[in-house]
């Protein structure tokens, strides 16, 4: 297998890899909250066209007439080194959406799936989802004030979890904890290829 | 793969820079969003010094591009920067690529399959923040 370098140089200007991580989860999860909470820039909202139609292209001015709705997505940015960027993307919670999904997931490293326990059913189409494609994810039991305290075995036998699928405890809105569930995705993605990250 | 665009010379890129992106289908002035799309995080570069004046029939919003493609800028965060939906700069784009204003190339593929150096490399890295 041939190597792919990273460091491309040319004429001063890389290409810096940019991993995209998805965070996933039922409505109100907490998948913004995590979004801003791990990004180094003011949370970043962007949207995408929904139309069967297409947009004219010399007649910018015309999108809105035109029936056309958009969905906006929450994203952020970790930078790791000058070659190296995490660009982290809230799905859109509504299954209409799908479509959306597809284009977030294509070429993703994987996905956080934001389990919140007063509503476990809520994510299991993000389960699903990735499950059906091949991507790997964690799920994030995100431990809501007030709500009822379940163990994890308890909420990973209601999510009929795959064994090896880590499940981690967070506060969306604690960065140390975002980062936590981060590292356990990317550790998991390196298992699933067989070379674990080693410990530090 | 890399595809050039007749009659343009990419000759300030890398091969190894990912492949440079065939312009967007455009069908009757209509876009097919889904296909040959550029990826949310292709990364569009400015040609230096581009010449601007030369294409008065650019859009301000295309010169807002290039401007903020002059340091390399994924996709998703030029929409971010001009307020603009993903679809619409994706059109814009296709538009300075066939003027050779901008390259953009698909993320390379140590993106798409990270070798274990670049997960440690992450994972050192968010242990560190
Ligand atoms: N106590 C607690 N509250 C949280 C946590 N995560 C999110 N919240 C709160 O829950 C509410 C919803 O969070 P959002 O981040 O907007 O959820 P979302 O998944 O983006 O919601 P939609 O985009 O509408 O689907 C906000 O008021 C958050 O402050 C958490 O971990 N603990
Ligand atoms: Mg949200």
């Amino acid at each position: 297998m041939d190597s792919v370098r990273y460091d491309v140089e040319r004429r001063g200007h890389r290409v810096p890899i940019a991993l995209k991580i998805l965070i996933a989860g039922g409505f109100g999860a907490g998948k913004t909250t995590l979004v801003s909470a791990l990004s180094e820039v003011q949370p970043l909202q962007t949207e995408e066209i929904l139309t069967g139609a297409g947009i004219d292209t010399d007649d910018l001015s015309g999108v809105e007439t035109k029936s056309t709705t958009t969905v906006a997505m929450d994203f952020g940015r970790i930078t790791i080194n000058e070659d190296l960027q995490l660009y982290l993307f809230g799905t859109p919670g509504q299954d209409r959406f799908w479509f959306l999904w597809d284009e977030l997931a294509f070429g993703a490293l994987g996905a956080v799936v934001l389990a919140d326990t007063r509503r476990l059913a809520d994510c299991f189409p993000s389960i699903d989802y990735f499950e059906q494609r091949g991507i790997p994810f964690v799920v994030g039991v995100n431990c809501f004030d007030g709500s009822r305290r379940f163990s994890l075995g308890a909420v990973r036998r209601a999510l009929d979890l795959d064994p090896d699928v880590p499940m981690v405890l967070c506060d969306a809105r604690d960065r140390q904890s975002g980062k936590a569930v981060l590292i356990s995705l990317v550790e998991h993605v390196a298992r699933q290829r067989g070379e674990p990250v080693p410990a530090a | 793969m890399r595809t050039d665009l007749p009659g343009h010379q990419h000759e300030w890129l890398d091969d190894d820079a990912g492949p440079v992106v065939r312009p967007y289908t455009l069908t009757g002035g209509r876009v097919r969003p889904d296909a040959d799309g550029f990826d949310l995080v292709a990364y569009v570069l400015a040609r230096p010094d581009p010449n601007l004046a030369a294409f008065p029939e650019l859009h301000p919003e295309h010169r807002l591009l290039v401007e903020l493609a002059g340091r390399g800028t994924p996709l998703v965060e030029l929409a971010a920067g001009l307020d603009l939906a993903i679809g619409v700069v994706r059109v814009l784009l296709g538009d300075l690529l066939s003027r050779g204003l901008v390259s953009v190339h698909q993320p390379p593929r140590a993106t798409y399959l990270p070798d274990n150096d670049i997960l440690k490399a992450v994972v050192d890295g968010l242990r560190a923040l």
